[in-house]
């Protein structure tokens, strides 16, 4: 009896103790302070993140030319740490990272998650430095996702507009015009019967319908019809529009009346990639990037495909990502991030703007992205004559998207909540490509109030 | 010795050096308890605890985190998925006892009687077991498809129309049992096995000298002689089936209209995509609190019973 209770009082000691030991500092440690050199003490120290993969040769070889040659022009700022985990920005390690120091000093981030970590004070305020960087006032439209209240939390490197992409081989076999794709949702419509005519496998309009890509598209698509997701104060849902109901009658005409989009669900962006690659499928929306995606990602035919406007486009879903800077970084660290991103991502003729050198690694050059600064603005012109000097692509590929977006102007992701608005989103998309009998009005005036009441809750 | 003789004094004085006789027999036993305790606390109970402190905080992990009483509970409570969530786990784990908890026993009964082939066709129930879940699941997306899968193909060969497994609401849930039930009997049947050829071979002769058939041997002997582990079996079931994730997150999504969210899939939700990682530890303790009850029932079950 004694020693079981010498027992219960060595276990609970030992757990305390523990649990005590395992303690941390909630405001997550010094992170990159730490590795801050205080000024004018020596070289100060950042970490990167995003280097290509060693499976990409080409692109990590630049990746370090480029870390080099800035070093060598930055004799003040040491690299100190450079990662290369895939994807570059992983939600499930962010903040593990952020809280034991261990996030870079600059790291990357891509479109719908930068509101949210502006919103929660995840990224630093770089507003006093911006004017620094010899290229800011170029900018388009895309900088505005990395505002709030007038101040910056970080800078576009990779931006573009939604597109029509679609596979011209499928095209010819099902006696389409591939050098005339559809202009309008009726003629997609007609083009995607004709090519689940071709038989059993063939879809003619691929769609996603959950985890959160299902609300993405539908996000786009009203978007191309001039309609919105949310109010522009950003307090309501705006969707239950003839807008939002032409996007959904739209697929579900297609998947039941014409059975042009057969039956498999894609659930995850890899699912639509992969349908697309197989060769069967005639049609998806998507950007200038999945051209190369589906090459070299998904083992597509480059030359197969191409892509054009978004039908009947009013707006452009504006895609992409950029980098922001570890809200624990000093003065000094912000000056120096904000450096390496201007020579990698931001200088015409240097870093990701260097085509000269793409050209030379067999990198693709002329598609029509990243898309960065206004076509007016020095730095536009400069990006856009290398790149046409350069290009060692067919331009035709991306012809009818470069000539067909031209003057629609960019629409941003739908606030800091875009990821639980694209959740409740999912499910009328899935109503409609799962259900016959979907009640459209229904499922939009569900999802209105779902998201209202979101909303709402977060004030 | 009595201690009737001992003046109080002394009694007392007695306590520290049994104490220290207890500590010194036991020393090589407490020094290896001291490992798993510290790994324990480390890996166990530690996030367990920082885990029930967030679900009362609000944090960002740059700035010092504030305590926010019952607001990441409502935030859950309040998400149009958080019912749906709950009642689709609840049916799931009801459907995966249903499927998951008779077939293995059905399935070890059927081989403890086979007198040929009896250890291949162990190793073909457990298989399944030796796949990583992630490939089983991603197998079933195969068989599934409406177009070309499998299970559609099977049914065609018998004259029966395919159906949209995941593509519909009321097939998707059902089809997740079927994956969960196929990766997992395999470690079922082979814990069933093991309990019934600790049977006594006695048993049976003298039922079937009664003249007992198959089905009241099952009955009389099979049952009520495995009793504590298929009880403990049901307890384990109900814990693990509850914690489902793997499978909607990689088939489904959730989806169609929610039809397949359960409420480990909502935690990975809030925490990964919704940048909530608070709402995410609280419906994180909601779910231990439910769990607890059944652990607390298993706990009391094997200690009133030695298997």
């Amino acid at each position: 009896m004694k020693s079981h209770k010498l027992s219960i009082l060595l276990v609970s000691g030992l757990a305390i103790a523990a649990a005590a030991a395992c303690g941390t500092d909630d405001s997550g440690g010094s992170g990159a302070k730490a590795s801050a050199a205080p000024a004018g003490a020596g070289p100060v120290s950042i970490s990167v993140n995003c280097e290509p993969p060693k499976t990409n040769k080409a692109e990590r070889a630049t990746f370090e030319e480029d870390l080099a040659a800035f070093q060598q022009l930055n004799p003040t700022i040491k690299v100190s740490k450079v990662t290369d985990a895939f994807p570059c920005y992983d939600p499930r390690t962010f903040e593990p990272k952020l809280a034991s120091g261990e996030l870079e000093t600059v790291f990357y981030v891509n479109f719908p998650n930068v509101g949210r970590l502006i919103e929660s004070g995840q990224a630093a305020d770089i507003t006093p430095y911006v004017n620094e960087i010899k290229t800011f006032q170029d900018y388009n439209s895309s900088i505005d996702l990395f505002k709030k209240d007038g101040k910056v939390y970080g800078l576009p490197t990779d931006g573009y507009g939604m597109g029509l992409v679609y596979n011209k081989e499928v095209f010819t076999k099902a006696g389409l015009d591939p050098s005339s794709p559809p202009k309008t949702w009726a003629e997609v419509q007609a083009a995607a019967k004709k090519i689940a005519g071709l038989g059993p496998g063939y879809v003619g309009y691929g769609e996603y319908s959950g985890n959160n890509v299902g609300g993405w598209h539908f996000t786009a698509s009203i978007y191309g019809r001039g309609g919105s997701v949310i109010t522009d104060d950003g307090k309501k849902a705006a969707f239950n529009t003839p807008e939002g109901k032409a996007v959904l009658e739209n697929l579900h005409q297609m998947r039941w009346t014409d059975n042009s989009m057969g039956s498999q669900l894609y659930i995850d962006w890899p699912a639509l990639m992969k349908a697309m690659a197989g060769g069967k499928m005639g049609m998806m929306l998507g950007a200038p990037d999945v051209l190369i995606s589906l090459r070299n990602d998904f083992g597509g035919k480059f030359e197969n495909y191409a892509i054009t406007a978004q039908p009947e486009a009013k707006a452009l879903f504006n895609g992409g990502a950029g980098y922001m800077i570890n809200p624990k970084a000093t003065p000094e660290q912000i000056k120096a991030g904000l450096k390496w991103i201007e020579y990698k991502f931001l200088t015409p003729g240097k870093g990701q703007f260097d085509y000269v050198r793409a050209k030379g690694a067999n990198l693709t050059v002329g598609q029509p992205y990243p898309d960065l600064y206004r076509a007016d603005t020095p730095s536009g012109q400069a990006v856009n004559d290398l790149r046409t000097q350069n290009a060692n692509i067919d331009a035709a590929q991306f012809a009818g998207w470069v000539e067909g977006s031209k003057g629609i102007p960019p629409k941003a992701e739908p606030g800091p909540y875009a990821q639980e608005i694209y959740k409740i989103l999912d499910t009328p998309m899935s109503a409609v490509l799962t259900r016959k009998d979907a009640n459209i009005d229904q499922l939009l005036a569900d999802a209105e109030s779902k998201v209202n009441s979101l909303l709402a809750s977060k004030g | 010795m009595t201690t009737a003789s001992i003046p109080a004094a002394s009694g007392r004085g007695r306590q520290p050096t049994k104490l220290r006789r207890a500590v010194r027999r036991n020393v090589t036993a407490y020094g290896f308890l001291c490992g798993a305790l510290i790994c324990f606390a480390f890996f166990s109970w530690y996030p367990m605890v920082r885990e029930v402190i967030l679900s009362f905080q609000r944090t960002n992990f740059v700035d010092p985190p504030r305590w926010v009483g019952l607001e990441n509970f409502r935030t859950v409570i309040n998400d149009p998925a958080f019912g749906p969530a709950w009642v689709n786990t609840a049916v799931f784990t009801l459907l995966a006892l249903l499927c998951g908890y008779g077939i293995p026993f059905v399935t070890a009964i059927v081989l403890n009687e086979l007198r040929h082939a009896r250890a291949y066709l162990r190793f073909v129930v457990y298989l399944p077991v030796m796949l990583p879940p992630a490939v089983s699941v991603l197998l079933f997306q195969w068989f599934y498809n409406p177009d070309y899968g499998l299970f559609n193909q099977a049914l065609g060969l018998v004259h029966l129309p395919g159906l949209q497994w995941l593509n519909s609401t009321s097939t998707a849930l059902i089809s997740l049992v079927i994956v969960s039930t196929w990766m997992n009997m395999g470690s079922g049947t082979l814990i069933y096995l093991a309990a019934l050829q600790t049977i006594p071979s006695e048993l049976y002769e003298a039922a079937e000298l009664d003249g007992a058939g198959l089905f009241k041997r099952i009955r009389h002997v099979t049952i009520p002689q495995t009793k504590l582990i298929l009880l403990v079996m049901l307890l384990l079931q109900i814990v693990a089936t509850m914690q489902v994730f793997i499978e909607p997150y990689l088939l489904t999504g959730g989806g169609p209209e929610n039809a397949t969210v359960s409420v480990v899939y909502l935690m990975y939700q809030y925490a990964f995509n919704f940048g909530n990682l608070n709402a995410g530890n609280a419906l994180g303790l909601m779910l231990m609190i439910v769990l607890m009850v059944f652990s607390a029932i298993y706990l009391r079950v094997s200690r009133d019973n030695t298997v």
